[in-house]
């Protein structure tokens, strides 16, 4: 398979826009000729994560774009960072990384893309529509768009984001591509009780689980109640995505290429269907803890960026209750989400109840936990898989009510009722 | 998926001398090995410990996320990468990494998909040499200086 690029292609990878255009059409090209794609596509926008600072590379290649005077031609957001830039008080990093951290930041800027610092864009108030080809990076958000939204992107990442953003080119590749998105395994719930599927918990339970039986794969969910929330769904892709590779799923009923099971599949045969039962998802859930000690110090939620949606929930869940003295209590989310939160009022009584906001970032890779001593506790299944390297903590997974009635207890109680077989 | 196409497959092109490692699983590079001295520090993974730097590192194929690009680059520019990676499969994470160090750095240490017979017969500690079409040869010489 030979790669065929059009005129204006050829033009830009001869230098006749300038350099940088002439060094990110270079970059999304070989990387089309390393996928195998034989031609390039046309992108509606970009969701860039080069913004997080992790090395001299990144930097590196961002200083080179943005020195050769790179401009993004789509509408481009921006991932979190290492920096809360709202609450600077949550800092505990090195300083002279933080510096360079900003700056990285400020390259992105410079070239065009949007502050918006959150790792749910899907979330902002505008997102990609059906069918729109777009590239995308961050796990979580690259899941979304192509299972919820119906948008189309492959799992890119460090690099390629901005090139295709600069570009407004990607590779016709993977996710992009109808043979690509059709599911080949098939899920289905067997004796799990009808009170388990009616929580939210069993989404990113179910989700880690799935992760790790398809790897890559593309599955499809059925079986459940169609009309399943979009936090739901979040909260299941962002964990498929971080137990496993998954870039899209399909559920019967709930995402928009999968209004029939046939049509999930395309008309194939599944190429494996698997049955989940009450005891896979509780194994599932205890491998997304890693100790059983109940001194809590620490709740986090927010993985991804919580949805308005879900800071109501936590708001209704603490009523007029404080948390615990001994236990810090985080809530990440966008700088537009909370924004809305604190024109319903929501974020002074969150305030008041001892509750934490942390936006731009997030509290899985940021050092704004003090005490990585005794136990942490969230309702996310990927702070759960990534928390405990990056941080040195241990962690007991829990629903959002588990973690709400800990916090204000002081130690970790679960409700371990709902996950009885059927 | 196995590669339909012939072999070997060039995903990033360059030449290089080293001694063969083997892995038994794939490595996630992000959050698998660390670039200050290259060495595999995934606890799960039952190669912890040892050193990728400049060795030719074969492996089934790639897994984790997509942030490995950032780490191979930074390794390629620390000189701690691998010399050469040797794969069954296509992997865009662990090629863009390598694009990039070109791109920034002008380094290259090429990347090539190969047919599993023939990744079966390099046996770690095997002194090979990468040719810039992807072929694999014993070499007769020392390894290539860092």
């Amino acid at each position: 398979m030979t790669l065929r690029l059009e005129e204006r292609d050829e033009a830009r990878l001869a230098g006749v826009e300038g350099p940088a255009q002439q060094m990110a059409s270079r970059v999304v090209t070989r990387l089309a000729a390393a996928m195998g794609a034989d031609e390039l596509l046309d992108i509606t926008g970009a969701h860039i994560d080069s913004c997080l600072y992790h090395g001299q590379a990144v930097l590196d290649f961002a200083n080179r774009l943005a020195d050769d005077g790179a401009r993004v031609v789509v509408p481009t957001t921006l991932n979190v960072s290492s920096l809360d830039l709202l609450h600077p008080e949550h800092a505990r990093g090195d300083p002279e990384e933080a510096r360079l951290s900003r700056g990285l930041m400020e390259r992105f800027e410079e070239m065009g893309c949007r502050p918006t610092w959150t790792c749910a864009p899907y979330q902002l108030e505008v997102r990609p529509g059906f069918g729109e080809q777009i590239a995308w990076a961050e796990s979580n958000a690259i899941v979304f768009a192509n299972s919820v939204l119906g948008a189309r992107t492959n799992r890119y990442g460090d690099f390629a984001d901005i090139c295709c953003a600069v570009t407004g080119r990607a590779p016709a590749a993977g996710l992009h591509l109808d043979e690509h998105r059709r599911a080949t395994v098939v899920i289905r719930m067997d004796g799990v009780s009808v009170d388990l599927l009616d929580r939210d918990v069993f989404y990113p339970v179910l989700g880690g689980l799935i992760g790790r039986l398809v790897g890559k794969a593309v599955p499809v969910v059925d079986g459940l109640e169609p009309g399943v929330s979009e936090d739901r769904l979040k909260a299941l892709g962002a964990a498929s995505a971080s137990t496993g590779s998954v870039g899209m799923f399909h559920m019967v009923g709930s995402t928009p290429e999968a209004p029939t099971l046939e049509a999930a599949l395309a008309g194939h045969r599944p190429v494996e269907e698997v049955t989940v039962t009450a005891a896979d998802l509780r194994a599932a859930r205890d491998r997304l803890s890693t100790t059983t000690d109940d001194d809590l110090r620490t709740v986090s939620l927010g993985t991804p960026h919580y949805s308005v949606a879900e800071i109501g929930r936590l708001v209704e869940l603490l009523g007029d209750r404080r948390v615990h003295d001994g236990v810090a209590f985080f809530v990440s989310t966008g700088r537009d989400v909370l924004h809305e939160v604190e024109l319903r009022g929501w974020a002074d009584r969150l305030a008041d109840a001892g509750v934490s906001m942390v936006t731009d970032t997030c509290t899985y890779f940021t050092p704004i936990i003090q005490d990585v001593t005794g136990t942490a506790m969230t309702d996310s299944a990927k702070w759960a898989y990534y928390a405990p390297g990056n941080l040195g903590l241990e962690v007991v997974f829990g629903s959002t009510e588990d973690c709400v009635e800990s916090a204000i207890v002081g130690r970790v109680v679960r409700d371990e009722g709902i996950w009885a077989d059927a | 998926m196995p590669e339909q196409g012939s072999t070997p497959l060039v995903l990033v092109a360059g030449t290089a001398t080293g001694e063969v490692l083997r892995l038994d699983e794939p490595l996630s590079f992000w959050g698998g090995m660390e670039t200050v001295g290259g060495r595999i520090i995934d606890q799960r993974h039952p190669q912890v410990g040892e050193i990728v730097a400049g060795r030719v590192l074969v492996m089934p194929f790639g897994r984790g996320s997509s942030s490995g690009s950032s780490v191979i680059c930074e390794a390629v520019r620390a000189g701690t990468a691998p010399a050469a990676i040797l794969m069954a499969e296509r992997d865009d994470i662990i090629a863009l990494g390598a694009i990039a160090a070109d791109e920034v750095y002008g380094l290259l240490m090429p990347v090539v998909v190969l047919a599993q017979e023939e990744l079966d017969g390099l046996e770690t500690g095997a002194v090979v040499t990468v040719g810039v079409d992807g072929t694999v040869r014993a070499s007769d010489g020392a390894p290539d200086p860092a």
